[in-house]
């Protein structure tokens, strides 16, 4: 039987928000197929990690790895520069966005200027983040993704849950039953066979396509080049079949040389998925020249801040700059693997979302993210780039709770009067030892009063009892019983300093 | 003020001021000192690990054996280029041969179609490869365009097996590939696949389903 046409329908996205991260968390928790869809996923993804660097120096490759990015940054406004001027003169056009609507709307302008009714995309996590394809389709252009994944997603209407596999959240089972719902597949466990209906489905997408979109792993502003990094060829596909590319990349992503991006797609390939190295790696430099016969007529850059130019303000924040984008902070992060990532209801999630996100949203939505985090630091130790994930993650918290330099949107927004009132007085009484120690014994005396709970604190936890006696007391006591007559070191650090 | 100028601006003016640029020593990703056989070896064994064939041929042999190759493997229809020693040697020895022979040397626009449902396989040369990775490395041009190497779904790349080097770092370096680049420079290594559906993989999923290596050796090799 001939394969039917595909009908696939539109979709709209489903929504989670991080102000709900609560909420969503405990879903996700009570939630058994997310939990072993996602626990299955990411221990293979940490064995092959650890397996594929095995014969490698990969602190020396780390170091490096990190030193290239922060020369990147170091040097950020003149590689932008130097970047432009190559692109243009490869006949690459250069286009600068300071946030997301407007790059959306560059995007669209240049889409209206070709009369492009289907757009294609390849992943970009930079146009999730500016909901690009909601836009797109409000003016009447249909943006389809063509990373599997991302169309599994697309199709079930959802965002992906993790940078690297958008749909790790989905079984086979579960895949089945989307593919057999909107493009009416047979229902099948046979991934070869949903593979080959996805590549059927999809060629004729990109053969129809009036513009293709992708997102950019590396900018190299030495040459101008446009590095992509992918094993499907549906980046490829994208930048090369439709009439037009338009590269969609947040302005860090640059780097000064071309011998640069061997060392970072080194640490990109192994750290995302144990792969010593991807099928594809995709340098486009130019739009179609006379003489050759296919590829894009007109290639576009768009750079996108978002953000990103008052992250770089700041010395510490500047590390959540040199991400690459490989998620091996998620594979690794003990709450990201037990809750999965839309459970963040944010572009980015697990760790670097955590560290990203409240720069992209304010604290206001995100306040919760940073506090995500057991502080294990397996992050930190799996970075490529080295960024210290766990410090920046306390950064944020005090942020949060306006005991930092108030420079990340929404700073101080979990700061409340009783608790800063609080914290105050504790600190008064701790500097006070007399009265610290006539507190404790007052306590002491009321501790059947204690509250049994505390807030959600005590959701998991028992609540503190103060002690009938304090431990001051009782080493005073312990040491009156032993030294007889010798007053004077019991008394020893009681005098106020 | 354009975006352009007020993010660049917000970027010069950075209040923590200017940032110092750390020194980067490259040696990590160089210097492999392997032979030509353990270069040849790991190439070998890295790009079947992800599902490449490699077929060893001399230089005189080449052809049948590729030839032979097309019709074990049921190719009807090849798309090759015309200039490149490899599309003329192959155009010659395969004029007799049951395969008929696709011409990529036109416009993409005029035969789309054709390319994307009634070409079985694309033969290319490769300029290189990368023992560490095992990676082809491509430029196409005009006379072997990109889409050669993408659309159809058996892919047949030509490898001198003495033009393997250690590492990319080192065919960057060589080749000196910031002097000047192509429209389009590609490493490949093996044939599309996803992992997407469960992490299991599946091959072909929009570009080639095969990938088969001929590696020329000089003869008596
Ligand atoms: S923060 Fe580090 S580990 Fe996480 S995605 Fe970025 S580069 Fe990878």
């Amino acid at each position: 039987m001939m394969d039917a046409t595909p009908t696939v329908q539109t979709p709209t996205v489903q929504t989670y928000t991080p102000r709900e991260f609560h909420r969503q968390a405990h879903d996700a928790l009570g939630n058994p197929q997310i939990r072993a869809n996602f626990r299955k996923a990411m221990d293979g993804l940490m064995d092959k990690r650890r397996d594929v660097f095995g014969d490698w120096d990969l602190e020396t490759l780390r170091e490096l790895g990190a030193n290239i990015r922060l020369r990147a940054l170091a040097k950020l406004p003149d590689l932008l520069e130097q970047l432009e001027a190559n692109c243009e003169a490869n006949g690459i056009r250069v286009h600068w966005a300071e946030d997301g609507e407007q790059a959306c709307r560059i995007i669209r302008e240049l889409c209206e200027a070709r009369d492009a009714k289907a757009v294609i995309k390849g992943k970009s996590m930079v146009t999730e983040e500016m909901h690009l394809n909601a836009h797109l389709e409000a003016a009447g252009i249909e943006a389809l993704e063509s990373d599997l994944g991302e169309y599994l997603v697309q199709l079930n209407e959802q965002t992906p849950s993790h940078i690297i596999m958008p749909a790790i959240h989905l079984n086979t089972d579960e895949i089945s039953g989307i593919m057999h719902d909107k493009t009416g597949l047979e229902r099948t466990r046979d991934v070869d066979v949903m593979t080959a209906a996805a590549r059927h489905q999809l060629r004729e997408r990109f053969m129809a396509a009036d513009v293709g979109i992708s997102g950019v792993n590396f900018a190299v502003a030495e040459t101008g080049t446009l590095c992509l990094v992918e094993n499907e060829g549906n980046g490829r596909m994208t930048t090369t079949v439709p009439p037009v590319h338009i590269a969609v990349t947040g302005i860090e992503k640059v780097v000064e040389q071309l011998r640069d991006v061997p060392p970072l797609y080194a640490l990109l390939t192994r750290s995302a998925t144990g792969q010593h190295v991807t099928t594809y790696f995709n340098m486009i430099n130019s739009p179609r020249k006379a003489g050759e016969h296919d590829g894009p007529e007109e290639v576009h850059l768009v750079l996108v801040d978002n953000g990103r130019s008052n992250i770089y303000q700041d010395d510490e924040l500047l590390d959540t700059l040199r991400c690459i984008r490989c998620g091996a902070c998620m594979n690794h992060c003990p709450v990201y693997t037990r809750v999965g990532g839309h459970t963040y209801g944010t572009t980015y999630p697990g760790p670097i979302g955590s560290i990203l996100m409240p720069h992209l949203m304010g604290l206001e939505e995100t306040k919760d993210l940073p506090t995500a985090s057991s502080l294990c630091g397996a992050c930190g130790e799996v970075c490529p780039v080295k960024i210290p994930i766990p410090d920046l993650l306390v950064r944020l918290r005090r942020e949060s709770v306006g005991e930092g330099r108030g420079n990340v949107p929404g700073a101080g927004v979990k700061r409340t009067r009783t608790e800063a009132a609080a914290w105050k007085g504790f600190q008064w009484l701790a500097t006070h030892p007399s009265a610290w120690r006539g507190g404790t014994a007052v306590a002491g005396k009321l501790r059947a009063l204690a509250p049994a709970r505390l807030g959600p604190w005590t959701d998991y936890r028992s609540a503190p009892k103060p002690a009938g006696t304090s431990l001051h007391a009782l080493v005073k006591r312990h040491r009156a019983g032993k030294d007889t007559g010798n007053t004077t070191g019991g008394n020893r650090g009681e005098h106020d300093s | 003020m354009s975006a352009r100028d007020t993010i660049l601006r917000r970027l010069r003016e950075r209040t923590d001021g200017p940032l110092s640029a750390p020194e980067s020593d490259f040696a990590v990703v160089t210097h492999r000192g392997w032979s030509a056989e353990e270069r040849l070896e790991r190439f070998e064994r890295l790009i079947t690990s992800v599902h490449g064939e490699v077929l060893h041929v001399t230089r005189d042999d080449w052809t049948q054996a590729l030839a032979q190759l097309l019709s074990d493997k049921g190719v009807n229809r090849l798309a090759l280029g015309r200039e490149h020693p490899v599309a003329a040697e192959a155009r010659a020895a395969l004029a007799d041969a049951e395969v008929e022979l696709v011409d990529v040397d036109r416009a993409i626009e005029s035969w789309q179609r054709e390319q994307f449902d009634r070409v079985d396989a694309g033969l290319t040369s490769v300029r290189g490869a990368i023992a560490e990775t095992g990676s082809l490395w491509l430029w196409p041009t005009p006379d072997e365009p990109r889409r050669l190497s993408l659309v159809p779904p058996l892919h047949v790349a030509v490898l001198d097996a003495d033009t393997i080097e250690d590492t990319f770092f080192d065919v960057v370096e060589a080749h000196d590939w910031a002097g000047g680049m192509p429209t389009n420079a590609l490493l490949i290594s093996g044939p599309s696949k996803t992992a997407d559906i469960e992490q299991t993989l599946a091959y072909g999923v929009h570009g080639p389903r095969e990938l088969v290596v001929l590696v020329r050796h000089p003869k008596g090799a």
